[in-house]
């Protein structure tokens, strides 16, 4: 069991919980994830590391509620425990490999959507600690979905947020604000985009026009994440990779988004209804065209 | 009754068991044990034994079964093997202990497995668990894997009064038992994890949710002061074969699929974990696995179709699987090889063209190598598809492991009578050694490495 440490609802539907996890905190680099069971007959459920204390040996992680799973986890409180925590998963981010002084020399762009900033957050922090301010973008569709705002500006050099509907920031998505930057006359050398799987693709055609190289961090279907299921398969120029061993970080100008995309669909209709019999519980009387309730 | 033939085993009916999960063989009772013993020759210089890679006493045991003395025959198979109510089970005897069984000249072999399993069932309704040791040393060994290598490993060198940490990547114990090996084949609840609770009674301490080169490495075991350490981390990632449309979605490793029915109880409806049902499925291979990935869509509503590139003759799984598989109305597409998955226009598999083969030369494996017949190509209209081509090794412990060497296939590389890796102190066996093999390989691994294990300490 691991314990909860902290817990904080950061908008309707995206909390933050710290989790004490030595083994985790003590070895794990920004970019990599995290599966946990929120209880025993939980399912598998990676999400990117947020966070890390190696002195407290704490691990802090984001999650929108999307279904069963996450819907469990939200019930749980600092004080509680999850059943299952493991890792750190795949492979840090490939800036954390850089020779410093080579890594001093760079302008890194970071482009974040939604609760796609959770993941974000550790690699600008991490820069920040190398003596590298980055900037960051910021993206949501509506105000109320824009995360870690404050945190970000503590370790990043310039934070721009921008909404799909003008209801705070810049008007626009996450590739006009790129543009705007771009049209200001600042340039980068390399973009590192993580957010919804439809945003990274935009974000990478865009990026693709103003030749800036740009990595992705990509969340497939998993179910081990150590390699042994297959279900992450990914393509990548004319490779298949596995998300949780090679990734989940690729270059995102060659990642086959579209099959990516089609792939995240597979189990939609069977996640759609374990989350509302978990939301609705012992209130759930049908409409899920499943249980014959409304027969 | 007929010396010369077997007792038979009681099973489940076929048309019953393939709708649902409950185990196929409903083994012996204790007549029907002491009756099946009693056919034993006893034979001095016995050949069972030499067929079996954790050397059980066969005669021995069978010996006290002639005479209803369950418990004493509980003790001698406990000297050999921590997991009998599994090998019981999964074991391919027919090419191991009853494959050498002196009655088997004339007549059929003794049903070793069969009574395996009779007296490790009986123990366990009885409460009769093994010794735990007497001496204590105080040397501490980590396991990597809770697998058959692993769990055997741990037990014996438990036994020998080690202080004996398994680490394990999954949150439950039991590596392939638990995620590989469906229910109807080796229950869960009432066989894997009493077996794993009789490791545990004899000291052994699991640690779950740690993945070693992840969450810690070999070199900090060390430093945690663990004197010894075991691979046993199995087989790893899945293989698929290259072809246009493997990526489309329908299509599945027989590791995931069995992952999500097995550990994530998927085939239970009650279970959050999603599985998809197919109408009409095609399993590609011919192993055990494909077998199990077969029975289990089967169970799950399906037209399950095997597509096996060489003939019957060559399939490697155990004649018992084929046969069950067969009586519940698997369709085996035998000589025939997929080329290409056909998806409908939402990415969704609608179909798999398959080529017809022949067997031609023997190849290095000394099996007929399967050749494509010409213009025999055809399309078999399937919603579903399940990879069930073997595994290679997965590199996390490897690449992370400074001086422990690899061959050519990415296996590690140990001495198959001891254990011992290319790095001091480091052992292995199992899957994670050979590639993908059965449970018994890796638990005769598991043993060697064990007694290698003790070697060393006994001399450091």
């Amino acid at each position: 069991m691991y314990k909860i440490l902290k817990d904080q609802m950061l908008t309707d539907n995206i909390y933050l919980m710290e989790i004490e996890a030595p083994r985790v905190a003590g070895n794990c680099l920004p970019g990599q994830f995290i599966i946990l069971r929120a209880d025993e007959d939980g399912e598998r459920i990676p999400l990117t590391i947020c966070d890390y204390s190696r002195e407290n040996g704490t691990v802090t992680i984001v999650f929108q509620i999307v279904g069963a799973g996450t819907q469990i986890l939200s019930n749980l409180k600092a004080g509680d425990s999850v059943h299952d925590f493991v890792g750190p998963l795949g492979k840090p981010s490939e800036l954390t490999e850089l020779p410093l002084d080579e890594l001093k020399e760079k302008k890194i762009l970071f482009v974040a959507g939604g609760v796609g900033t959770a993941p974000v957050y550790p690699q600008v922090k991490w820069l920040k600690e190398q003596g590298v301010d980055a900037d960051v973008i910021i993206g949501a569709r509506t105000k109320g979905l824009i995360i870690l705002e404050d945190m970000m500006k503590e370790v990043a050099g310039n934070v721009y947020v921008t909404t799909d509907d003008g209801s705070y920031g810049d008007h626009g998505n996450v590739t006009d604000a790129i543009r705007k930057l771009y049209a200001e006359g600042k340039s980068y050398d390399v973009c590192v985009a993580i957010g919804p799987m439809i945003m990274m693709k935009f974000a990478c055609l865009c990026t693709k026009e103003l030749g800036l190289p740009t990595i992705v961090s990509l969340n497939p279907i998993m179910v081990d994440g150590t390699g042994m299921c297959g279900a992450c398969r990914v393509t990548v120029g004319d490779e298949v990779k596995f998300a949780c061993v090679d990734g989940p970080e690729f270059d995102g100008h060659k990642v086959d988004f579209d099959q990516a995309m089609k792939r995240q669909q597979i189990y939609k209709t069977a996640e759609g209804r374990a989350f509302l019999k978990a939301k609705e519980g012992d209130t759930h009387h049908g409409g899920c065209g499943n249980c014959g309730g409304d027969k | 009754m007929d010396l010369m033939k077997k007792v038979p085993v009681r099973e489940q009916d076929p048309k019953e068991r393939a709708t649902n999960f409950k185990e196929v063989c409903l083994g012996y009772d204790i007549e029907e044990a002491t009756a099946e013993a009693s056919r034993c020759l006893g034979c001095k210089n016995a050949k069972c034994i030499e067929g079996c890679p954790v050397s059980i006493n066969i005669p021995g045991f069978i010996g006290h079964l002639k005479n209803g003395e369950v418990k004493e025959a509980f003790d001698v198979i406990s000297e050999s093997s921590a997991l009998p109510a599994i090998c019981g089970r999964v074991c391919p005897q027919e090419s191991q202990c009853e494959g050498k069984c002196i009655r088997g000249i004339k007549g059929e072999a003794i049903s070793i497995g069969k009574l395996e399993r009779f007296t490790a069932d009986w123990a366990k309704a009885n409460g009769v668990k093994p010794q735990p040791a007497k001496t204590n040393l105080s040397k501490k060994v980590a396991v990597i894997g809770s697998g058959p290598a692993g769990l055997t490993c741990a037990g014996d060198l438990a036994k020998l009064g080690y202080k004996v940490t398994i680490f394990e990547a999954l949150h439950e114990a039991g590596g392939v038992l638990v995620y590989g090996i469906p229910e109807f084949r080796l229950p869960k609840e009432a066989v894997v994890k009493k077996e794993i609770e009789n490791v545990k009674a004899l000291g052994v301490e699991i640690e779950t949710n740690t993945i070693i080169g992840k969450s810690v490495t070999i070199d900090e075991l060390f430093e945690e002061g663990f004197e010894a350490v075991f691979i046993g981390s199995g087989a790893g990632l899945p293989k698929f074969m290259g072809i246009p449309g493997e990526q489309a979605n329908g299509v599945f490793s027989a590791n995931e699929y069995l992952t999500r029915s097995n550990l994530m109880k998927a085939f239970d409806e009650e279970s959050n974990t999603p599985i998809m049902r197919g109408k009409k499925v095609a399993v590609v291979g011919g192993g055990n696995v494909a077998m199990d990935a077969a029975r289990t869509a089967l169970r799950l509503g399906a037209e399950t179709h095997i597509v096996y590139r060489r003939s019957e003759e060559e399939l490697p799984a155990r004649v018992e699987e084929v046969h069950h598989a067969k009586e519940e109305g698997v369709i085996f597409d035998l000589l025939t090889n997929p080329t290409e998955i056909l998806t409908n226009e939402d990415g969704w598999v609608n179909g798999i063209k398959c080529i017809k083969m022949a067997l031609g030369e023997p190849d290095a494996s000394g099996r007929r190598r399967p050749e494509p017949v010409e213009g025999s190509e055809f399309v078999i209209d399937v919603d579903m598809v399940i990879m069930s081509l073997g595994t290679s090794p997965n590199p996390l412990i490897s690449s992370t492991t400074e001086g422990l060497d690899i061959n050519k296939r990415g296996c590690i590389v140990a001495d198959e009578s001891l254990g011992s890796t290319s790095k001091e102190g480091v052992f292995a066996g199992g899957d994670a050694v050979t590639g993908a093999a059965t449970v018994i390989l890796a638990m005769g691994a598991g043993k060697a490495a064990a007694k290698g294990i003790h070697e060393y300490l006994s001399n450091k």
